[in-house]
């Protein structure tokens, strides 16, 4: 593994401050990865080579003028399409905005850009993050790099197997109901969503908004700290967007934070439905905490089997209402069949949308009808309550939880497509912690027997990042499954 | 069956702030379409609403003026409807908790003839709720244009209750809250600029029943003169159904200017239904009390208090109340000018005959009169013009001459009076002896004022005026002139 594509962004810093190597070549060496396995693996939608490399050169000269800007300086992350760049497309993988480019950069990208990293090509991801295998997607369907014909989880996939496969030094996703752990953790790699308001949504095109948030994929928990410390921070062009608190020097803290900790195994996330594979490595994963003395709580989350319900209550009606301004009128798909404002409507729609995102459109559109809404949408959210409760009353008796992040590793192409059910069921285990709103961190916990990667979850709580990270990295630091790679 | 009409009314009022209601876009009449927008304004992707602070105080201090009670927390609703002129085609509105509650709104009826006041009565206010004014949509031969320079302005809603029931009552209530609001400078409420707006709604029910019949709504009232038109129209085109046995159907219609009917634009089946629901982006809003009594503290004197204020405590009739209370500037004028002279009658009227004539003559376009602001005059020229006719340095009738020049030149009329030597003549001797001959050449006009008819007096009195250029004292010229009379 000695190739400047699958290395940290920690060691890549050290190599940059050393002089041992520069943006250029490590940008270089990300595109050159890219050109050789991106017809296989289709995580990027588009990349913009020149505008890479013209960021790496202004990183190159910044240090040479020692003024090196820390550690993401120089270092290329790719970006889920769903964040907006400036002069670059931003199409949510969907039909509806095949030619629509950003007239600004989301806050995360603006931080990222005063951080110095280097941001690159657009990565695919189920059409408006509304899927688990990013085969939703109106353009391509991405590989799984450890398995080709398996999918690579989702929404973020294509965030998360250009991650594998060395296409970025990091990426970012969105997570709304485990669109940046899922496909972590079938992908073998760090993915992290913070607490609710922790960063900016300005500029993430909205899913669903009291969900949706910012995240990344790394690496290793370091590296997922140091993009986390660069992104952080109330927005005053968000106003859900919180101050942080507590503890934000996330890499440095974990050199302090060595455990042994109490953490919680909620009963609920090991019984129906789980693969007996990731079951048996997941209590493998909790074992090994409790060998090196942390305390194995037995907790209970009761309401989380309704969690999904939920969800697709809460998501789907905020959806509704935020994919309603594509309609053709101003920037959005428009089709040529429309003859008056009403066709304009609803053929721009009709043909610009994909089938999962018009099924949660209509079921969205539903829940908050007239006469329903009390039925649906009002009483989810009195569940959603209940759900955080049952975290914050989990949170007195532990640190921070363990569970699997997916129940099933990596499924076949296809073998989901037509059951939208089973495909929901994947976000089983992560979709409470959007609901709670929640940090929690997806880290690589083994393979199955055919090879496929399994994630271990680790939630914290709200503001909690320092710990959850720290419990990750002492589990990641004593194994060695994130140094593996696919053999692509 | 005899019935009387119940009548409610919806104004939409544009709130005057610098920038828009959830963006820094700024907003103008008159500006070149869409050039008063930004990323949030038309909904582009990624864009995240943040409120305009100006806008909650200034509809609080609406509130207040209307004796609203003002909510402790007021939220954010989204009312999803589709249509072109609505970027995101939801509006952010307050459905459950608006920012004002209740309220009610002194009115002033016609009196029996335009010299005498008419009765007062209280309309009560149902709400007022904050909202964003979409963009405006102008169908041209082949096609519809939309300007979104309008979009986001921040509109406040007036609900009354169904509290009216006639179309007088309506149009006094309409200028009521229009002097109200322009009082407290947060609307200029130019209904042809659209900055007020007004929904009618109508029903009919026999006099002397308690029970609300079927109402109607009426769209498109953009002046009293149409919302007028349109109650009227509409309570004998419900009257005529009634009383051919039939019933009112529950619908919304249109007004048509053109032809001065209505047609129904939608019945109660084809109502939108708008899917309210709280909206994610936006955080609740906790009124600060003691900034709510500081707004409180701030309001202005409600002007049909000045004008009983006026008639109670200065005496002034209703005549110039009326005139001088419509008008803030013009009563704060007047205030000023008493602090030079406290003569409230002779000051009143130099201001609404004088001024407001000069006013209305100097406007070029002859259409409306121009602002007391406008104007070269100060309250101190008036309040001095009064002064010195009182003190006798000038004549009433020299002073409309002096008037006439300060309004052309601002010089003080003091200085006006010296440089043209009008000051009033005193010199006994001189008058004396004009008014000896005034005896002389007029037997006639002698013979009558001693047959007892005083008025006879005014026809020696012209040629002294005459001679003198005016300059005789009146009085003093009255009181010799009967002196000689009675002497010779």
């Amino acid at each position: 593994m000695s190739e400047l594509y699958f290395k940290t962004i920690t060691e890549l810093s050290a190599m940059l401050a050393a002089g041992e190597t520069t943006s250029v070549e490590i940008t270089q060496a990300v595109i050159d990865r890219t050109a050789a396995v991106d017809g296989q693996v289709k995580a990027f939608l588009s990349t913009d080579n020149d505008d890479a490399l013209a960021q790496a050169k202004a990183s190159d000269e910044r240090r040479a003028a020692g003024n090196a800007l820390g550690p993401l300086d120089g270092i290329p992350i790719g970006i889920k399409d769903t964040l907006a760049v400036k002069d670059q497309p931003l199409r949510c993988a969907s039909k509806m905005l095949e030619n629509y480019v950003s007239p600004f950069d989301a806050t995360c990208i603006v931080k990222l850009r005063e951080a110095g990293a280097v941001i690159w090509g657009r990565l695919n991801m189920d059409e408006f993050a509304m899927g688990s295998s990013t085969e939703n997607s109106a353009y391509q369907t991405t590989a799984n790099p450890w398995d080709l014909e398996t999918i690579p989880g989702g929404s973020s996939g294509g965030s998360a197997a250009a991650m594998a496969v060395g296409e970025a030094i990091a990426t970012l996703g969105t997570d709304t109901g485990g669109s940046i752990r899922q496909p972590a953790a079938l992908c073998g790699v760090v993915g992290m969503k913070p607490t609710y308001g922790l960063i900016s949504r300005y500029g993430l095109v909205a899913f669903a908004s009291s969900l949706d948030q910012v995240g990344p994929f790394a690496r290793t928990v370091e590296d997922a700290a140091l993009l986390m410390e660069a992104m952080l921070g109330k927005d005053d062009l968000d106003s859900t967007s919180i101050a942080p608190q507590g503890e934000t020097n996330y890499a440095e803290a974990l050199k302090e934070k060595k455990g042994p900790w109490k953490l919680g195994v909620p009963r609920e996330f090991f019984g129906e439905g789980i693969d007996p594979e990731v079951k048996a490595n997941i209590e493998k994963a909790i074992d090994w905490y409790k060998s090196q003395g942390s305390e194995i709580v037995d907790i209970s989350l009761p309401h989380s089997e309704l969690a999904v319900p939920v969800y697709y209550i809460v998501a789907t009606a905020e959806a509704s209402s935020n994919l309603a301004r594509f309609d053709g009128v101003r920037y959005s798909h428009r089709s040529e069949e429309s003859k008056d404002a009403l066709t304009l409507f609803t053929k721009s729609r009709g043909e610009g949308f994909g089938d999962e995102v018009k099924r949660r459109i209509i079921l969205g559109t539903y829940v908050l009808s007239s006469g329903y809404y009390d039925a649906y949408y009002l009483r989810a959210q009195k569940v959603r309550r209940l759900i955080l409760g049952d975290f914050e009353n989990a949170f007195e008796q532990c640190d921070a939880i363990l569970t699997p992040t997916s129940p099933t590793p990596a499924f076949k192409r296809g073998e989901r497509s037509d059951d939208p059910l089973a495909m929901y069921l994947s976000d089983v285990y992560t979709i409470s912690v959007n609901l709670a709103g929640l940090p929690a961190i997806s880290v690589p916990s083994g393979f199955t027997e055919s090879g496929l990667p399994i994630g271990l979850q680790v939630i914290g709580k709200a503001f909690g990042e320092a710990d959850m990270f720290a419990v990750a990295h002492s589990f990641e630091q004593a194994h060695d499954y994130h140094k593996q790679t696919p053999a692509l | 069956m005899k019935y009387e009409a119940v009548i409610g009314l919806e104004i939409h009022v544009q709130v005057k702030t610098r920038t828009k209601m959830f963006t820094a876009a700024p907003y103008e009449y008159g500006a070149a379409p869409n050039t008063l927008t930004d990323a949030v304004v038309l909904g582009l992707p990624g864009t995240l609403p943040v409120l305009n602070h100006a806008a909650i105080e200034k509809c609080a201090k609406l509130g207040l003026m209307l004796g609203c009670e003002i909510a402790e927390v007021c939220k954010w609703d989204r009312k999803n409807y589709f249509y072109p002129d609505s970027p995101k085609n939801y509006q952010l509105t307050q459905n459950e908790q608006p920012l004002c509650i209740g309220g009610k709104v002194e009115i002033e009826l016609p009196g029996p003839s335009r010299n005498v006041e008419g009765e007062h009565r209280w309309v009560t206010l149902n709400r007022i709720h904050l909202e964003e004014d979409p963009g405006k949509l102008t169908h041209e031969a082949f096609e519809t244009v939309i300007d979104f320079n309008r979009a986001g302005v921040p509109l406040a809603e007036i609900v009354t209750e169904p509290d009216m029931s006639s179309s007088t009552e309506a149009v006094a209530f309409l200028n009521a809250l229009r002097n109200l609001i322009v009082y407290a400078g947060i609307s200029d409420c130019d209904m042809e600029k659209g900055q007020m707006r007004c929904d009618a709604n109508v029903s009919l029910r026999p006099v002397g029943s308690e029970k609300l019949g079927t109402r109607t709504e009426m769209k498109n009232l953009n002046s009293i003169s149409n919302v007028k038109a349109a109650i009227e129209y509409e309570i004998e085109r419900q009257t005529e159904i009634l009383e051919e046995g039939g019933s009112i159907v529950q619908e919304t219609r249109r007004w048509d200017v053109e032809s001065g009917t209505s047609f129904s634009l939608r019945s109660k089946e084809e109502a939108h239904d708008y899917r309210y629901f709280p909206d994610p982006d936006l955080m609740p809003v906790q009124m600060d009390r003691a900034r709510v009594a500081e707004l409180e503290a701030e309001l202005p004197e409600r002007p049909l208090d000045k004008q009983r204020r006026y008639q109670q405590e200065l005496d002034l009739p209703f005549t110039i109340t009326s005139v001088l209370c419509v008008n803030r500037e013009l009563s704060e004028f007047f205030e000023e000018a008493l602090k030079t002279h406290n003569a409230p009658k002779q000051i009143a009227n130099y201001i609404t005959n004088d001024l407001l004539r000069e006013l209305s003559a100097a406007s070029e376009h002859g259409d409306s009169a121009l602002d007391v602001s406008q104007s070269k005059l100060t309250p101190a020229h008036i309040g001095t013009l009064a002064k010195i006719i009182d003190e006798g340095v000038i004549s009433k009738q020299i002073g409309k001459e002096v008037f006439t020049a300060m309004f052309l030149t601002g010089q003080m009329p003091d200085a006006i009076v010296e440089e043209k030597g009008l000051k009033q003549s005193n010199d006994t001797g001189e008058i004396e002896a004009l008014c000896r001959e005034a005896i002389a050449g007029n037997a006639k006009a002698v013979g009558q004022y001693k047959d007892g008819n005083e008025k006879a007096l005014n026809a020696l009195k012209g040629p002294v005026m005459k001679a003198t250029k005016g300059k005789a004292n009146p009085a003093m010229l009255d009181q010799l002139l009967k002196k000689l009379i009675d002497e010779g």
